[in-house]
């Protein structure tokens, strides 16, 4: 088989999970894993790489300081073209996304994006991905091609303990074109509001199914009177229903409570990637295939404006008890 | 400023089953509703902000067929300009780089400063279109934008990308560009009724693919990076201990286990 390239992610100082979970689930496919990582001084990101990979191509440039889409689709066109691996492997996450598919076009390999499964036939990989928010599993047949790549979607594979060490090969920077037409400018952190979520013990987590946001003050005489703080999926935040800080999941807080009881969310991944540590999760949700419903470990299926009024009587009863 | 903003129309599947058909290949649509893709609603509104702000022209562009028009409509019903459907038999099974393509040949003929498109489809969810057409088109590009400031009459962008844990990464590019539109980026208005009556009216440019100048191998699976093999029903984990009965006994189970378990 031939070589499987996996770009190694990296922001403000820290590697990001994504890349140690490619180079783990790449070593069960077989064939030689070179990690390549871009960066600049980034010495113990190699040394981390090297822990789960055969070979490590190191670039060490200012050029890959911050990430720059433009800058890293450049480095990795002349990797691939230098190097010809069979498979290509890059984080379905924000940068990911923001450069895969142009290096898919600029090279002409095919690409599937947000893959959750790989099954090797031969040298080709045959990806699983997931469509309509995660309620089919589609088997995407990619079109016959020298080097396939591939966007992995986060947590796809276990990141296992380093046992490799990997040779780490320095080399030069490949990129010489302007990339001025596209520059980075600094990292805005998001907003700190007047609840901290990510230590709250007890959180209900409200979505789209409140309806409107005149809605939320049933939620939130159920939270009053559990001692819970509220959290909320994106759709509520989108809405303006709730403040950002608010919102769990990827683009949100990774929260760990003692109990989340979902109201009215459908458990997309991207919400689920944010509560799933939670020792308990209760799902209130009228549609018995919500995906949250996969996840929970106590559900009721049933319309959210029934039963949350009576579970508010019901804990009222037992605290007065 | 010029600007061509990508809409698709896509059944809403959020709270309702979603059936395998015969064919393994597709899904039975005849109990969904279907309307504008969340994206692309906010992209929509970016575009007419914009264009209220500094000015100039907004196309509509959808790849779909004839029911597509309603979704095509809306937009126009919100400040659009002037619309083009792309609809060919060819284009059928196009995968993101294909609908790509078509969308690239279909913006050579319209002046534009920025295409907007959202930043990922609620069907397939391949959040590539915006990145590949930027490629296609040999403009800079950027995905998952939340905010957009407009600069040197309007020779400059700024965007903020939404990155992971609600970090923003700020970056400047030149225009023209192409922008993929993330969910709560503003608040997406609601067409007026003149404003409806008024879309309905107007006129929108339906282009095939040899309109479009594509040759076959670049449409549909031929045109694609890969095609849809078959679909199943995903693997569930361990399901939740469903608590069964009226409203009253549910709720009385669930605050009797929140009790057991020391968190009530
Ligand atoms: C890059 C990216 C990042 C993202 N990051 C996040 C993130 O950090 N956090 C996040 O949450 N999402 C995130 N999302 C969005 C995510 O994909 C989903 O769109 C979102 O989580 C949906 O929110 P929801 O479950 O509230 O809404 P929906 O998916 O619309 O679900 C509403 C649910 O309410 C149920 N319902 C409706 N009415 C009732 C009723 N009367 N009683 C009971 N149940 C009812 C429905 O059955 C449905 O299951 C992200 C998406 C992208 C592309
Ligand atoms: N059939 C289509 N017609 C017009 N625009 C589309 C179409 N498919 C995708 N797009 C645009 O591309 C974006 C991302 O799509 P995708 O890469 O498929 O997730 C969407 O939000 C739309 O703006």
């Amino acid at each position: 088989m031939k070589d499987i390239l996996v770009l190694m992610e990296h922001r403000q100082g820290a590697m990001r999970d994504v890349s140690l979970e490619m180079l783990s689930g790449a070593a069960k496919l077989g064939g030689t894993v070179v990690a390549v990582l871009l960066g600049k001084d980034v010495d113990a990101f190699a040394d981390k790489a090297a822990g789960l990979a055969d070979k490590v191509i190191y670039v060490n440039d200012a050029m890959f300081e911050n990430y720059n889409s433009r800058a890293y689709q450049k480095a990795l066109e002349a990797l691939i073209a230098e190097n010809g691996p069979g498979l290509v492997l890059i984080g379905n996450t924000a940068q990911g996304v923001d450069m895969a598919p142009a290096l898919a076009v600029s090279t002409g390999f095919p690409l599937v994006t947000d893959v959750t499964a790989i099954e090797m036939d031969g040298d080709k990989p045959k990806p699983t991905r997931t469509f309509y928010g995660g309620k089919l599993n589609a088997h995407m047949n990619m079109k016959d091609a020298d080097t396939y790549i591939l966007t992995i979607r986060e947590a796809t594979f276990p990141a296992d303990d380093p046992s490799k060490s990997g040779e780490i090969v320095k080399t030069d920077n490949p990129v010489s074109d302007d990339l001025s037409y596209r520059q980075f400018v600094e990292y805005v952190e998001p907003e700190v509001g007047d609840v901290d979520i990510t230590q709250s013990s007890l959180l209900v987590g409200v979505g789209r199914g409140i309806r409107e946001d005149k809605n939320l003050p049933i939620v939130e005489e159920l939270a009053k009177l559990l001692g819970a703080d509220l959290a909320a999926s994106r759709a509520v935040v989108d809405a303006g229903w709730l403040p950002s800080d608010r919102q769990v999941g990827i683009s949100g807080k990774t929260v760990k409570p003692k109990l989340y009881l979902a109201v009215g969310i459908s458990g997309a991944f991207q919400h689920v990637t944010g509560m799933k540590g939670a020792d308990v999760i209760v799902a209130i949700n009228k549609d018995p295939d919500a995906p949250i419903f996969g996840i929970a470990d106590y559900g009721i299926v049933d319309d959210l404006f029934k039963v949350v009024p009576k579970l508010t009587e019901k804990v009222k009863e037992l605290k007065g008890a | 400023m010029n600007m061509v903003v990508c809409v698709k129309r896509v059944p809403d599947t959020s709270e309702s089953e979603v059936h395998i058909d015969g064919s393994g290949k597709g899904i039975d649509t005849s109990r969904l509703s279907f309307g504008i893709n969340e994206c692309d609603n906010y992209a929509v509104e970016e575009a007419i902000q914009k264009k209220e702000a500094l000015g100039g022209n907004v196309t509509v562009i959808s790849l779909g067929d004839k029911q597509s028009d309603e979704v095509i409509r809306m937009a126009l019903a919100k400040g659009g300009d002037d619309a083009i459907r792309l609809e060919d038999e060819a284009f059928a099974g196009s995968d993101a780089v294909a609908v790509a393509k078509a969308l690239a040949a279909a913006v050579k003929d319209v002046e534009w400063d920025i295409v907007f498109t959202g930043a990922l489809t609620d069907d397939d969810g391949y959040a590539a279109v915006p990145v590949a057409l930027g490629e296609i088109l040999g403009v800079p590009f950027a995905t998952y934008v939340k905010k957009l400031e407009v600069m040197d009459d309007g020779k400059k962008v700024k965007v903020g990308r939404e990155l992971e844990g609600g970090l923003m990464e700020m970056v400047e590019m030149t225009t023209p560009c192409v922008l993929g539109i993330q969910t709560g980026i503003n608040e997406p208005r609601y067409a007026s009724f003149k404003g409806i009556k008024q879309a309905a009216r107007k006129e929108i440019t339906i282009k095939s693919a040899s309109d479009l100048g594509l040759d076959a191998s670049d449409c549909g699976e031929a045109g694609s990076w890969a095609a849809l093999e078959q679909f199943t029903p995903p693997v569930v984990g361990e399901m939740a201990e469903i608590l069964e009965g009226e409203p009253d006994e549910t709720a009385g189970k669930l605050a009797g286990i929140l009790k057991e378990k020391g968190l009530v």
